[in-house]
């Protein structure tokens, strides 16, 4: 049983890692947009460069 | 919508500036593509995003080499109408308000898995043969977690119940915050005695579930807001300021000083207050003050902002500054009049007062009850905390906020956009409908009344004439023949007409001088809008226009008489035209040249009498009225003042959305009844159970998020019907 010594530790750091993931998208604005998301993987805009 | 993510080439030149414009009529994913290809193609735009979801777009773009009325011209040639778009403070501070709600629901989220999973760990463990010092271990780790979870998630909640306590009010929030932070201490004492059992698996997951529950309502109130704003950012009136040397630029109408000149063009709204200077003109004050027959002004006269000029270009000097016109002073005057008026009181509201003493008493009764009987004060606490948890007003709370929320998302698929929070439960309750005629019931603007008087190639020729005059006749006139193309050699003499030349004829459009026609003399006629037409060498011809009813406000009027409501007309235009409008759509009771006050004082008379009234109308002799009914719709033509008065704005032309709006208040109205009830069922069945102490805190907090998804699901019902209008 010692080994949850570091079983715990390392499953709350990688929530956090998780959550900290979530948290960054958020602040970069990605999810500002869900509908267009939703659409924008099916347009081939490369043949023009980056948008 | 802030910092949408702009690809940016490498290195680039000086910071490119971000330019927001609200843009209407992209609905599509193509309509995406195709507006982020056009603007990004303009020179000095270094990246362009659409916002499906905000209807906004970001514009990244240097602002030496593109300015933002080239973007909007752009825009335009694409087909989509687009204004330059700033959030205001309301908007930003909700808007702050829902990021804060989301990540306080993901740390929640997080500290409920991470908390559950040490729980059943621990419950296995019980029967598994767990150590004592390993459980202590977990429910330590688990506290490690909960507490800054809870210290972190929790502060929406405590900061609505603390605000409520000081304010001498029990709300929702009270019991929630009473019920996590008591599991909260509860657990920590039990944990350092090292006792069996601790809370905090309770206390996180309330909060995650509750957390859902807000996020939710909040997401779809804000969108319903965006899309609201946008509407209003499209039709913030702006004006062409003549400067000194007889430059021109196009300015906010706000940015106005007295004693400036603007010019107003034919078919362009006024937009301050002002003296013509120069140039003669008729003006539709219709929104002003209901009379839908042209007025004639000229040098001298005193116009008002929002009236629209018809027929000629007038130079007008502002007498008042912009953000001091008449629509702005009568804007403060409503904001005062809304605050002062006996709000609604909704019916969670009216719910809650009742049930938190009744939870907070219950608590206590289970905690003194227990003690009395003779148990320790940890049991009893326990017992106290389930009973606040499982009592905990979700299933209540979410009752109404689930529903309207669906209801006003499923009405907006419908072309219905409702303004405040409580105004279907109040449409639900009416028993009376008044209208207003011009603009509501019929169409804002004129429409050709003879032709079938007149020879069709006569139609056809001055249609095609008309296409290229942006005057509101001949805008009516190129309507009534769609087909027709426009003329290429085309000169517009500001104030008189339109001339143009095809094979060598000339054809004249315009005012009854310019195309050569005597003055008449019979004065006493009710001046009909008139447009004439000539071609060279030929009789000229006579359009006449007048406003049309709605082509759906007899259905709509009769729709509601079969509804069992009263409808009534009140109208400040003209006997005349309102009796034959009233004949016309079946309305018995109808008064004419009615001023803004007797509006008002005939709806207070109707709610005297123990009416519910519903006030439609779109002017701002109505806008005052629109406030002291119970509840109000206005059409998306109204001016802004009016829509923002109203509880529910119409969109588009047609008044049959009004009816669905009814309908889906009704039936949100039902289903949130059913709603109290499930709850009601809910707690009368568990709170029982948790006095006598047979439910353990977590179990509770399991029935209670049963309840609230039972609730939840129940307002799913709601969206009904799915069909929807076409949005063009």
């Amino acid at each position: 049983m010692d080994v949850i010594i570091y079983l715990l530790p390392v499953a709350l750091a990688l929530g956090l890692i998780g959550l900290g993931a979530f948290f960054w998208c958020l602040k970069t604005g990605q999810f500002d947009d869900l509908e267009g998301a939703a659409h924008r993987v099916l347009t081939d805009d490369d043949e023009d460069g980056p948008d | 919508m802030t910092a949408a993510a702009i690809a940016r080439p490498a290195g680039a030149e000086p910071a490119p500036e971000r330019l927001v414009l609200a843009v209407d009529g992209a609905t599509c994913a193509g309509c995406m593509r195709k507006i982020e290809r056009g603007v990004s193609s303009l020179p000095g735009v270094v990246g362009a995003r659409f916002n499906l979801t905000t209807h906004r777009l970001a514009v990244d773009a240097r602002p030496e080499a593109v300015t933002l009325p080239q973007v909007i011209a752009r825009l335009d040639r694409l087909g989509y109408a687009a204004r330059p778009y700033a959030p205001d403070e309301a908007e930003t501070a909700s808007q702050a308000r829902e990021r804060r709600l989301i990540r306080a629901l993901a740390v929640a989220g997080f500290g409920a898995a991470n908390v559950m999973l040490l729980s059943v760990s621990v419950w296995s463990g019980a029967a598994g043969g767990m150590t004592g010092e390993t459980r202590d271990l977990f429910h330590w780790i688990s506290a490690l977690i909960a507490l800054p979870v809870v210290g972190y998630a929790g502060q929406p909640f405590f900061e609505s119940a603390f605000a409520a306590l000081r304010a001498r009010r029990l709300n929702m929030d009270v019991p929630i915050s009473l019920a996590v932070l008591l599991a909260l201490v509860m657990s920590v004492i039990q944990t350092a005695a090292g006792a069996e059992e601790a809370y905090f698996d309770s206390a996180v997951m309330l909060l995650f579930f509750l957390l859902i529950g807000r996020v939710l309502e909040a997401g779809s109130r804000s969108q319903m807001r965006n899309l609201g704003q946008n509407l209003l950012a499209l039709r913030r009136p702006t004006v062409t300021r003549l400067t000194g040397r007889g430059s021109m630029a196009e300015v906010a109408a706000t940015a106005v000083r007295a004693g400036e000149r603007i010019l107003v063009a034919p078919g362009e709204r006024i937009g301050v207050d002002g003296r013509v200077v120069e140039g003669a003109s008729t003006l539709d004050d219709s929104l002003i003050t209901g009379e839908s027959a042209p007025k004639a002004v000229g040098i001298g006269a005193r116009v008002f902002a929002g009236t629209l000029n018809l027929t000629g270009a007038l130079t007008v000097e502002a007498t008042a500054p912009g953000s001091n016109t008449l629509l702005a002073e009568i804007g403060e005057l409503l904001e005062r009049a809304s605050a002062a008026r006996g709000r609604y009181r909704a019916l969670a509201d009216r719910a809650a007062e009742l049930y938190a003493p009744l939870v907070h008493g219950l608590a206590a009764a289970t905690l003194l009850g227990w003690l009395v009987a003779g148990a320790g004060w940890q049991p009893s606490m326990l017992h106290a905390i389930t009973v606040l948890i499982i009592t905990c007003p979700c299933a209540l709370g979410l009752a109404v906020p689930a529903v309207q929320a669906v209801a006003t998302a499923a009405l907006f698929r419908n072309r219905v956009l409702v303004n405040s929070g409580d105004a279907l439960e109040r449409l639900a309750e009416i028993d009376t409908v008044v209208f207003d005629k011009t603009g509501t019931l019929s169409d804002p603007g004129p429409a050709l009344e003879n032709a079938h008087d007149v020879a069709p190639e006569s139609l056809h020729a001055a249609a095609r004439l008309a296409r290229s005059s942006r005057h509101v006749l001949a805008r009516a006139l190129a309507r009534a023949c769609p087909e027709a193309t426009p003329v290429v050699d085309v000169h517009e003499v500001a104030g008189s007409g339109v001339t143009g030349r095809e094979k060598g004829v000339e054809l004249r459009l315009g005012s009854r001088a310019f195309c050569g026609v005597g003055e008449e003399d019979d004065a006493d006629e009710p001046p009909l809008m008139e447009l004439w037409f000539r071609r060279e060498g030929e009789a000229p011809v006579v359009f006449l226009f007048d406003q049309h009813l709605k082509s759906d406000a007899r259905h709509v009027v009769a729709g509601l008489a079969e509804a069992g409501l009263a409808v009534e007309m009140l109208s400040g235009d003209r006997e005349a035209t309102v009796r034959q409008a009233a004949e016309e759509l079946g309305i018995a009771r109808w008064r004419a040249g009615v001023d803004p006050k007797d509006k008002i004082a005939r709806i207070d008379g109707l709610r005297g009498l123990g009416r519910n009234v519903l006030m439609v109308g779109d002017g701002l002799n109505d806008a005052a009225a629109l406030q002291a009914a119970n509840v109000s719709a206005a059409p998306a033509s109204a001016l802004d003042i009016t829509q923002s008065a109203a509880d529910i704005v119409i969109i588009g032309e047609r008044l049959a959305p009004l009816l669905a709006a009814l309908d889906a208040a009704k039936r949100a109205r039902r289903l949130m009844l059913q709603n109290f009830a499930l709850a009601g069922l809910y707690n009368a069945i568990a709170i029982p159970l948790a006095v006598a102490g047979l439910v353990s805190p977590l179990l509770a907090a399991l029935f209670m998020s049963g309840s609230s998804i039972a609730a939840t699901l129940n307002a799913l019902r709601a969206a009904r019907p799915r069909s929807t209008l076409p949005w063009t």
